[in-house]
């Protein structure tokens, strides 16, 4: 509506100020000058203006209804830098303070050290970001501006923002940083309480002022109701609660969020964190379970196997569920396991084949050349060692076991992770009988799958490596490797629950420089002190190699101490050396800071093992 | 007549500063942070006190955003500066330097402007074996970076064999007695015996610096004329050495001199220095050690970017400067003499010295020795150092001169580099081979832009340009760095340019051709098209009417593309 002089008591100049003024205003800009005016009325313009940027305007009287019935936000507010050299730092700092003085619970953060599952919550939001090179952010928000920027980006309706840009104006992208997280924010269905100021590189004055716009915005205004923000974990707790209707036979077919190599450039070795949506599922997990997938094989063997007896691709052979069936190429690619030979296996292939020489192989006598053969060998070696074959594409129903899925320990807490789940995979890769051979889902999950695909996937728990219950009871990591991984969510689980007790990996692999898997997440959790102690063992920097049970007996003094004081201890990793390596140390240790024999020593781990004291995930 | 007595900046001391006094004489928590496994960095204070030992923490920035998507830290890595006073070391020590590279480096060396040998890519647990390895080859990294007094640098003059062995004398000397006495570096390196004794509480362990050292680093230098390669104007101090009748008698003094400076801030700036008197050979350490300690009271210490000692002197004036170094010297300085300066880029090729031995001014792009394609540069110099039984001098122009070889071994040295298909220099374009550039990206924490892999880049696309304007054999000196912080000099470039952003640069010109002059901002912000895109037309005109020898940096003076810079404080006007 425009005023006039014909519709208001204003003057025909008041009212042109008025309609100047009036539709360029925020809600929240509204909200305030209604307070102010009440004030106004009472007193004098100072007066008010110091009320208001007190915090004390929202026991104004009943006359100014925005700030009286409208329930003020949890004071709390966040406030995140992305800076260069230190300035939007400062900046951010002196905000922090300032807010801090006016009653608020501030948190203030580097972008990228920012726990962005917090930022749904958080009832204010302030950025201090500065802009390089060429519209860059600073190194320190680029993955926050990712994430922000990025599918996953909350909604943030509950949420008031305000951004301050730090740029330079010889720069053609003058603050673009901050203005794409004005921007974005505000998509996001954030509500923005004060403009965004653009700073050049004199940027004291212009800051300061954006710092008392928002000082007195965040006492002016008011929100939406606390009971929103309080709802959503309460929900999200009870969905939690629920029956997932997916399960190992009826797997959920779960979003690939992200997909990314663990290993630094130059590593000799891939990792995989995959980081995998549930969300709509209804599945939950605890730290310790483990997430079945079902992978796909190799699609290049698949041809190869076609090619070498002849098959039709297209042909329909029984695959999935009882009476359903599906091409040659998908059930062999989806549906059954080709990569590993099984003496059943061999045993009915038999039957399909004119060469004596495999018969001859499964006989009771030869189980010693039977295991060698086997060893190392897949489908495509045998049809090719044992033709002629009379071999029909059906046939493959008989004599091929269904694809198994894979079982990774979960490196995630659900409670750090809302609706995701994420999962460790080293690509498996070496050379066999002259050919170069392909663990199925680690080859699968690194070459083939991309963010936005569908996995099939099913939670397996697995009660028998679970954290103490106790919060207080002390806790020893061992987890070299990909063994790592269930100590992630063991120790995401206790940043949120803010367990006290202490707490102490032992972690190692090849190269620190590019090895070192998560370990921004144990630095952060190091200085947070949510991980007491973390020793390393990278065993191929040195000229002499290094392991975790080095480590550990370099440590055995303490290590005992800590198992005295009651100490759970969990061990997950590779089984054939170093779980016995390790179990080797502990006893060891036992005896020698214990005074024990080594059966004694022995014993008291076996002791340690049944009260639930000594858990192993090993494979 | 009674001085008014001047006072220091005031405000509060900077966090470095705190942190200094707090360091118990550099030793920090330095040997804790070096010995924890769950990072390959240091915390920022260590890495502040890191530098006075010779280190800059860096990491590989083409890698940076990668890693810590990979939740990785920073690919750190550590550059290791070492201290070679007046550029020279012995075939020995280069043997070193070169074995160090492959071992502990990244399979390089650089030459770095101000003579000294960089390893770059030593990670943490290497550190100590490497500086151990360098200490065992008599050399040290102590002070090569930090607020203190740097490598002393000289003129590595071939022509005047007697009077470089002087100069070079005096620099060793320079470099020795302005060294940190402090006994961390052994304790925290060498394995040296922890000594803790009556002069540690006393304060007398830092006789010139005391417990927080300087305010910022402190630069010196010496000049041979005609040369003016170290770029003596650029130095905080520096000593111009007279000859007279072939005879070293002194040298001049100059005082206030830096490159630095940060984009956007005009009350930083680059300043010459200026010439105050002359003093003789013996006088030098004291008047060396008496503007130190002015300096050092003198100097702010509240703000870093303010700190050097030119701002010390242009806030105070050059005459308090002298009075007060008259006052702490107890004599004074006699009138300074004459001398000229011609040039300060390198001269290529063979020279024969006064003493008969020959001396090889080789080109090194960049001041990076390195084996490429075709051009086997670090086996040629590897296998030159095995059998030369003279010295490697390395110049300010990131060059190296093979100094003092025999007439025999001059042949089998030439033949050494011919086999590894290394050439002199004198081939490269005269562009080509007045180029400085700085390291810059991916390990310079401070670089906004490209410099040292990009420069030849640039120098290859104007190059037919200047062939073109019949310009191919005119020197113009033509420098370029990542930041404005001026490791390769820029403001004394003819033509320079300083990153601001990937790909974009400020572009100066005007700077003396013998470095007694700095150049002037002519565009900023611009990328390669609008870099050629200028310079073009300039160049041709340059061609077309230049004076009988004027050099470029005059010329785009007399033809009003810049404006002539008389002093550091109006650089910015």
């Amino acid at each position: 509506m425009q005023l006039q002089v014909t519709n208001s008591p204003f003057t025909s100049e008041q009212a042109e100020l008025l309609n100047k003024l009036l539709p360029t205003l925020t809600e929240s800009q509204v909200n305030w000058l209604n307070g102010f005016l009440t004030f106004y009325r009472a007193g004098n313009v100072s007066a008010a203006v110091s009320e208001l940027a007190s915090g004390a305007v929202l026991e104004a009287p009943a006359s100014a209804p925005a700030a009286a019935v409208v329930p003020q936000l949890p004071r709390e507010a966040t406030i995140l830098f992305g800076s260069q050299t230190g300035n939007s730092q400062r900046l951010a700092g002196r905000l922090a303070e300032k807010l801090k003085g006016q009653g608020f619970e501030v948190t203030l953060s580097a972008m990228n050290k920012y726990k962005t599952n917090k930022l749904k919550e958080t009832p204010y939001l302030f950025i201090v970001a500065s802009t390089h090179g060429e519209g860059d952010p600073p190194d320190n928000a680029m993955t926050f501006y990712e994430f922000l920027n990025g599918k996953r980006a909350p909604k943030l309706e509950g949420t008031k923002f305000s951004v301050l840009a730090l740029g330079d104006t010889s720069y053609e992208f003058f603050c673009k940083t901050g203005q794409d997280f004005d921007a974005r924010l505000a998509e996001l269905g954030a509500e923005r309480i004060v403009d965004r100021v653009d700073c050049d590189v004199d940027f004291e004055d212009a800051a300061a002022g954006w710092l008392s716009a928002v000082s007195t915005a965040v006492t002016a205004a008011p929100a939406a109701s606390q009971a929103t923000a309080v709802a959503a974990p309460a929900a999200g707790a009870a969905s939690a609660a629920a029956e997932s209707e997916y399960t190992r036979a009826n797997p959920f077919m779960a979003e690939v969020l992200e997909n990314l190599n663990l290993n630094g450039r130059g590593a000799d070795r891939e990792t995989r964190h995959l980081e995998i949506s549930l969300e709509g599922s209804g599945l939950t997990y605890a730290p310790g379970d483990a997430v079945g997938v079902y992978p796909q094989n190799d699609p290049s063997l698949v041809e190869e196997i076609i090619a070498v007896l002849n098959w039709n691709a297209e042909e329909a052979v029984p695959a999935g569920k009882a009476g359903e069936t599906a091409s040659l190429r998908t059930a062999l690619t989806h549906h059954y396991e080709i990569t590993v030979l099984t003496k059943p296996l061999l045993e009915k292939a038999v039957a399909f084949s004119g060469n004596a020489k495999l018969a001859e192989l499964v006989k009771p006598d030869n189980k010693e050349e039977l295991k060698a053969y086997m060893n190392g060998r897949d489908l495509l070696d045998l049809l090719r060692d044992f033709a002629p074959w009379t071999l029909k594409a059906q046939d493959v129903a008989t004599l091929l076991r269904k694809l198994p899925p894979r079982l990774y320990s979960i490196a995630s807490s659900l409670n750090a992770h809302p609706e995701e789940v994420h999962l460790t995979i080293r690509k498996v890769e070496y050379e066999a009988h002259g050919r170069e051979r392909k663990g199925v889902c680690s080859v699968y999950t690194s070459e083939r799958l991309q963010a936005g695909d569908k996995l099939p996937i099913f939670i397996q728990q697995n009660p028998n490596f679970k954290p103490p219950v106790n919060p207080d009871t002390p806790v020893i990591m061992v987890g070299p490797g990909t063994g790592v991984a269930p100590f992630r969510a063991f120790m995401e689980e206790r940043e949120e629950s803010g367990a006290a007790g202490k707490t102490w990996l032992f972690y190692g692999d090849r190269h620190f420089v590019t090895d070192f898997l998560y370990q921004t997440d144990w630095q952060r959790m190091l200085k947070d002190g949510v991980l007491s102690k973390l020793e390393v063992a990278f065993s191929r920097d040195s000229d002499e190699k290094v392991y975790v049970q080095h480590r550990m007996l370099e440590h055995g003094q303490e290590l005992y101490k800590w198992l005295q004081d009651g100490a759970h201890v969990y061990v997950c990793g590779d089984e054939k050396h170093m779980a016995h390596d390790v179990q080797a140390a502990f006893i060891s240790i036992i005896g020698q800071f214990g005074g024990k024999s080594p059966e004694e020593a022995a014993a008291y781990l076996s002791e340690l093992q049944e009260q639930g004291r000594y858990q192993r995930d090993v494979y | 007549m009674a001085k008014t007595k001047v006072q220091p900046v005031g405000g509060p001391p900077s966090d470095v500063e705190h942190l200094k006094l707090e360091s118990n004489y550099l030793r920090g928590s330095l040997v804790e942070s070096l010995s924890n496994r769950i990072t390959g960095g240091l915390p920022e204070l260590d890495n502040r006190l890191l530098k006075f030992h010779g280190s800059y923490m860096q990491d590989d920035r083409d890698y940076r955003n990668e890693r810590e998507k990979q939740k990785l830290e920073p690919y750190y890595q550590f550059m290791l500066r070492v201290v070679t006073p007046g550029g020279v070391s012995t075939p020995e020590q280069w043997l070193v330097m070169d074995e160090l590279a492959d071992k502990y480096g990244t399979g390089s060396l650089k030459l770095t402007t101000r003579q000294a040998f960089q390893l770059h890519g030593v990670l943490k647990w290497n550190l100590k074996k490497t500086i151990q390895e360098i200490h065992d080859a008599m050399l040290t990294t102590l002070a090569a970076c930090g607020d203190v007094s740097r490598n002393v640098m000289c003129n590595p003059n071939p022509y005047q064999s007697d009077i470089h062995s002087e100069v070079f004398g005096w620099s060793q000397k320079l470099t020795s007695h302005l060294a940190p006495k402090t006994p961390a570096y052994h304790e925290i390196w060498l394995d040296g015996e922890k000594v803790v004794d009556s002069a540690e509480e006393q304060g007398e362990v830092e006789p010139i610096y005391g417990k927080v050292y300087l305010p910022r680093k402190f630069k010196i230098g010496i000049a041979v004329p005609p040369s003016n390669d170290v770029d003596v104007y650029s130095q905080d101090l520096g000593y111009i050495a007279i000859v007279e009748d072939g005879k070293l008698v002194g040298f001049n003094v100059c005082v206030g001199g830096g490159m630095g400076m940060t984009h956007g801030d005009t009350a930083t700036y680059p300043q010459l220095a200026k010439v105050i008197g002359f003093v003789t050979p013996d006088q030098i350490l004291d008047v060396a050690e008496k503007t130190v300690t002015i300096q050092r009271d003198y100097g702010n210490r509240s703000v870093r970017k303010y700190a050097r000692f030119k701002y010390t002197i242009d806030r105070h004036g050059l005459d308090w400067f002298v009075d007060e170094l008259h006052d702490r010297l107890g004599w004074e300085l006699a009138p300074a003499r004459e001398f000229n300066f011609e040039h300060t880029g390198d001269r290529y090729g063979w020279v024969k010295g006064k003493d008969g031995k020959w001396n090889l001014n080789l080109y090194v792009q960049g001041g990076r020795v390195v084996d490429s394609e075709g051009n086997k540069l670090r086996t040629a110099l590897r296998e030159i150092a095995k059998i030369h039984t003279g010295d490697f001098r390395l110049t300010a122009n990131q060059n190296l001169v093979i100094a003092n070889a025999t007439a025999q071994k001059k042949t089998k040295i030439a033949a050494i580099l011919k086999e590894h298909g290394v050439e002199e220099g004198t081939n490269y374009s005269a562009l080509r081979r007045s180029a400085i550039s700085c390291v810059a990206l991916p390990t310079c924490g401070l670089a906004m832009a490209e410099a040292e892999r990009y420069l030849p880049t640039l120098i290859e696309k104007l190059e037919p340009i200047l062939e073109q304007a019949g310009l191919g054999d005119k020197e113009i000196n033509i420098r370029m760095t990542g930041c404005p912080n001026g490791c390769g000099r820029p403001a004394l470039g003819e033509i320079s340019f300083i990153g601001k952003a990937q790909g974009k640069y400020n572009m100066y010109m005007g700077a003396g051709f013998s470095g007694d002059r700095l150049s002037k901002l002519y565009r900023e912000n611009i990328g390669e098209d609008e870099i050629i895109g200028t310079l073009t037309p300039i160049i041709n005109r340059y061609a077309a009417e230049r004076n009988e020898g004027e050099h470029f940096g005059d010329f785009v003076i007399r033809a009003g593309y810049v404006k002539e810079v008389t002093d550091g404080t109006n650089f910015h006007e």
